[in-house]
């Protein structure tokens, strides 16, 4: 309990000094700070005392607090996880959290080109080096999270088409879904394209009896939702160039050191999320999003974000930034601006930028293979595995659906016992793809080695029978 | 020796000047920044060359032309970059009005780095997240009581994503009731944050924007005017970007009420008035909350951030979801909400930070708020009668009237005396360690500077500040040329700005700029 008559000293706020705040209201003659709130009428004015909790007025007793409130927790490094489905667990070099711990980078915020050239220089090279993954001129400093910047390279295709419908391959998962729709809706109508039901890639006839002059794009996953890759993916884009439509690509950056990048089979808008390049989950926190296109002024007028570009200065040798067609913004001109910008992900952007630098050409293209070649094993023995199979089985990247019909039992019930083995069995899927019955989304990543596969695979034997 | 003479003031500075190369030069063929795992060779023999299986339109023919570099180069290019970067933990971080640049405290930051936090995935079981879920639960029931609201959703990632969660739960409340397509308006004022009027629009609403009157209030006839059976809400900042606290705000509400409107209270910035008056009890029906504002998580260059959106009994249905229960013994997430809104982000929103701005509250307590706001107010008042004691400088609205937590001012006759513009002193500033920020467009206040002191910073903090800010203006009477050739103890010059609005020479990657300069 805090004693109400002594005056607490709190060292996040200097002047609660008490006599310094008694100087600083003398120096503002002022008898007290009642004198500031005069505009504020009677009628509202909050009486009394916030109810809030008791304080852990110090550090120490506040981490103990916080600490006992994390140790309830249990990580996913703790356990053997198989949890993706849009977050995923991939290694974090070590550069990539000393970088963005760094205060200069964390507490910054929305300087100007030269007190905060440092910024400007790393998110250009952000841009740069994912332009260079994803064979692109054009990419944003980070929007919130992939969702975002589905829904915004669809607004952005349904503005530079002057139409207003996007066909999206029905494979797509339920919450990216739902975002888009609240999104799009005053803009554009959403229709759902069948999908194959063993493959799971779009059906293309289902593709062209939908397509018409009202399409402004046609949007899907690669690698889908349901973690295969969609072979036809150059069929797709022809198909809705043929139309007038604008084919926009939806993508895991890091399986790109292996599989193309959608421009090269006709994508004409890459959009997806950057958690996987060198941020933590943070059950979640870890995300931002990317939209790249070709270096025409018709595309880049219709990103909302911002763009930094890189320039001279008045000394030869000395590179300069600065934002790019600003004027498109809606910090420049309000709702006339392109959607609207605003803080998001940037010190993720930064972090990214260390993540590919750190990487390199052969690092992206060896982590694309080795999880390729992880998820192929891993699904191989899940197949072994007496009740289960796979669903779509086609080429994955990291991620694939394990059939648990023939089990005769619920995913729920196998993953709790799963979970009493140390080991976080994938999403479940019964709920949001009913049609699949008893399914799970499983993933594999760098980090699994091929004990922890075997071990999944043993564990769900022992737990099936 | 003799005593070394006292510090001048403004303090002697010069930014860090790397004269850093971009990533890309720094490349040296072959090297290695981190290395991968490698495959089992049981995985190998098993699987062999899965990428080799892709078909040809889906193989990447050449590995992506990123920079290769050891592991040092890569370290040493980005510290420099940050060295070359000015956060709150360096400079008097007053500069940027209406952002609220206050400590973001180291503990906060040490608490999130826990693998129990950081390697958490959001779908894990239930039993294996309740520590964060509580903390989620209990940063909301203190929301809660700051905001006066019935229910706070935590998803959105930031500020402008919580004002379109506002804008996405007005909707569905008026669809409710049948009138969403009779309700296509939305109401705001110019001294509101742009998002309101740009989230506005996304929605589908058409925006009609209030301008001040003659003393810096938004025109209360002008809204009761522009209120209709149209009207779908009026978004509203209180104390506006002026610092001006609106004292007719009720009026505003009930004027949108009685038209069957719904009132949005923009509360990015809530630092002035935390346990001085509460949305709901102003009658409001949502309002947002920018946690890397007045809850102090790190503004991280732009984000990740968090938004936090209140709303009253009425509009708890469209939520977005999930939502986090409490029954008592154990925490869970609800999704099975028939009228929500749905996703506004992927998961539950920027969950460490959620965790950091707990933590702030938890270290303050509801005294300690207080004492936030009261302080935060407390320096405002301070610093806006020492800058007004610079030659050329006004506040404009309000006469004579006190300022909550951060004020607008005009350089409009400094201006009109010397030719110098505030972006240009804003220019200068850099050279002493110290940024400003003029103000959102249009510049309705001429020659604009916000500033806005924040609860972390002490008397000594903001006489530095006004000495520099003196010192330029006083520049600009007597030698403007140093003004105009800033910076000049910045990392970098003046840059060349005419190619970042010419589609042909523009570069947003390094690849553009090569084949542009080729």
């Amino acid at each position: 309990m805090t004693k109400p008559n002594k005056p607490i000293v709190y060292p996040y706020i200097p002047n609660s000094v008490p006599a310094a705040k008694e100087a600083m209201l003398k120096a503002v003659n002022a008898q007290s700070v009642e004198a500031f709130y005069a505009d504020i009428p009677e009628a509202i004015r909050f009486k009394g005392k916030l109810n809030l909790p008791e304080p852990f007025l110090s550090e120490a007793g506040l981490v103990r607090h916080i600490e006992g409130l994390l140790s309830k927790n249990t990580s996913a490094r703790e356990m053997l996880s198989f949890l993706g489905a849009g977050c995923y667990q991939h290694h974090v070099p070590a550069v990539c959290d000393e970088i963005n711990s760094r205060g200069e980078f964390l507490t910054a915020y929305a300087g100007d080109p030269y007190e905060d050239h440092g910024r400007f220089q790393a998110l250009f090279e952000y841009e740069s080096m994912m332009g260079e993954l994803l064979n692109m001129d054009v990419v944003n400093v980070p929007n919130y999270d992939g969702f975002q910047a589905a829904a915004t390279a669809l607004l952005m295709a349904s503005r530079i088409t002057g139409r207003g419908e996007a066909l999206i391959c029905g494979t797509i998962g339920a919450d990216k879904l739902s975002k888009i729709r609240d999104y799009v809706r005053p803009h554009l109508d959403v229709v759902l394209l069948e999908y194959a039901p063993e493959s799971g890639l779009m059906s293309l006839g289902g593709l062209k009896a939908k397509i018409s002059e009202k399409t402004a794009a046609v949007f899907f996953e690669n690698p889908s939702y349901l973690g295969f890759l969609e072979t036809q993916a150059a069929e797709i884009a022809q198909i809705a160039h043929e139309n007038g439509a604008l084919c926009v690509v939806y993508v895991d950056p890091i399986s790109l050191g292996v599989v193309n990048p959608p421009v090269e089979y006709g994508g004409d808008i890459a959009c997806g999320d950057i958690q996987p390049l060198g941020m933590h989950m943070w059950y979640g926190g870890g995300h931002g999003g990317f939209m790249a296109t070709r270096d025409d002024p018709k595309f880049v007028l219709e990103f909302p974000s911002r763009l930094f570009g890189v320039s001279s200065t008045r000394v030869e040798g000395e590179y300069g930034f600065g934002d790019v067609a600003y004027e498109r913004t809606s910090f420049a001109v309000r709702e006339e601006g392109k959607e609207w910008v605003g803080t998001a992900s940037a010190l993720w952007g930064i972090t990214a930028g260390v993540y590919l630098a750190l990487m390199g050409p052969q690092g992206m293209v060896e982590i694309g293979q080795g999880i390729m070649q992880r998820a192929e094993y891993a699904l191989r023995k899940l197949k072994q595995v007496p009740g289960l199979k796979i669903r779509f089985d086609g080429i994955h990247f990291k991620e694939f659906v394990v059939d648990f019909n023939g089990t005769g039992q619920m995913v729920e019930s196998i993953h709790k016992k799963l979970l009493e083995k140390g080991i976080f069995g994938g999403k479940d899927l019964s709920a949001e793809f009913p049609g699949l019955g008893q399914c799970a989304l499983y993933a594999v990543t760098e980090i699994h080695s091929q004990a922890d596969i075997d071990r999944l695979a043993a564990t769900l034997q022992e737990v099936l029978k | 020796m003799k005593a070394v003479a006292p510090k001048p003031m403004p303090r002697r500075f010069h930014q860090a000047s790397w004269d850093e190369p971009v990533i890309f030069e720094l490349s040296q063929p072959g090297a290695r920044g981190v290395l991968v795992p490698e495959v089992e060779a049981g995985i190998a023999a098993e699987v062999g060359d899965v990428a080799a299986k892709l078909p040809d339109s889906l193989r990447r023919k050449a590995a992506p032309a990123l920079p290769e570099l050891s592991q040092i180069h890569v370290l040493r290019h980005y510290a420099r970059l940050s060295q070359e970067n000015l956060g709150v933990d360096l400079n008097i971080d007053i500069g940027q009005g209406t952002c609220t640049m206050k400590y973001s405290p180291k503990v906060n930051d040490q608490l999130a780095r826990s693998p129990k936090m950081a390697d958490l995935h959001p779908l894990q079981d239930e039993s294996t997240v309740q520590g964060i879920l509580e903390v989620m639960w209990q940063l909301e029931q203190c929301l809660k009581e700051i905001s006066g609201m019935a229910r706070v959703s935590l998803q959105p990632g930031a500020g402008s994503a919580a004002i379109y969660a506002n804008v996405a739960m007005v909707r569905a409340y008026h669809e409710s009731r049948g009138e969403g397509k009779q309700r296509d308006e939305v109401i705001t004022t110019i001294f509101s944050h742009p998002s309101n009027a740009a989230c506005a629009k996304v929605a589908g609403y058409k925006v009609i924007t209030i301008y001040p009157d003659a003393d810096g209030y938004p025109d209360l006839e002008a809204f009761k005017a522009a209120v209709s059976e149209r009207t779908a809400a009026l978004f509203i900042t209180n104390p506006e970007d002026t610092g001006i606290f609106n004292y007719r705000i009720q009026e505003f509400v009930n004027a949108v009420h009685a038209v069957g409107g719904l009132a949005v209270y923009d509360q990015a910035n809530a630092n002035g008035i935390l346990g001085i008056t509460r949305a709901r009890d102003a009658g409001f029906d949502l309002c947002h909350f920018n946690l890397h504002k007045t809850f102090s998580t790190p503004h991280g260059c732009g984000g990740p951030a968090a938004g936090a959106s209140g709303v009253s009994p009425a509009l708890v249905p469209f939520l977005p979801k999930p939502t986090v229960e409490f029954d008592g013994t154990r925490y869970s997430l609800k999704g099975d909400l028939p009228q929500s809104v749905g996703k506004i982000r992927p998961w539950y929103g920027v969950v460490q930070n959620i965790l950091k701005a707990y933590s702030w509250i938890m270290s303050l307590g509801a005294d300690g708020l207080r004492e936030v706001a009261e302080i935060a107010v407390l320096n405002n008042n301070y610093l806006l009668k020492k800058v007004l004691e610079i030659r050329g400088a006004s506040m404009p609205y309000a006469k004579g009237k006190r300022r909550i937590e951060q004020v607008r001012y005009s350089w409009e006759q400094l201006t009109e005396e010397t030719g110098i513009h505030s972006e240009e002193m804003e220019i200068r500033m850099v050279d002493f360690g110290m940024h400003y920020w003029t103000s959102h467009h249009p510049y309705v206040v001429p020659e604009p500077m916000t500033l806005e002191p924040t609860e972390s910073y002490s008397q000594a903090d903001l006489d530095e500040y006004v000495a520099a800010l003196r010192q330029v203006a006083n520049e600009a009477y007597t030698e403007p040329d140093t003004i105009r050739t800033a910076p000049h103890n910045s990392t970098v010059h003046q840059t060349n700005h005419e190619p970042f609005d010419n589609p042909d020479e523009w570069a947003v990657t390094w690849r553009a700029y090569k084949k542009k300069t080729a």
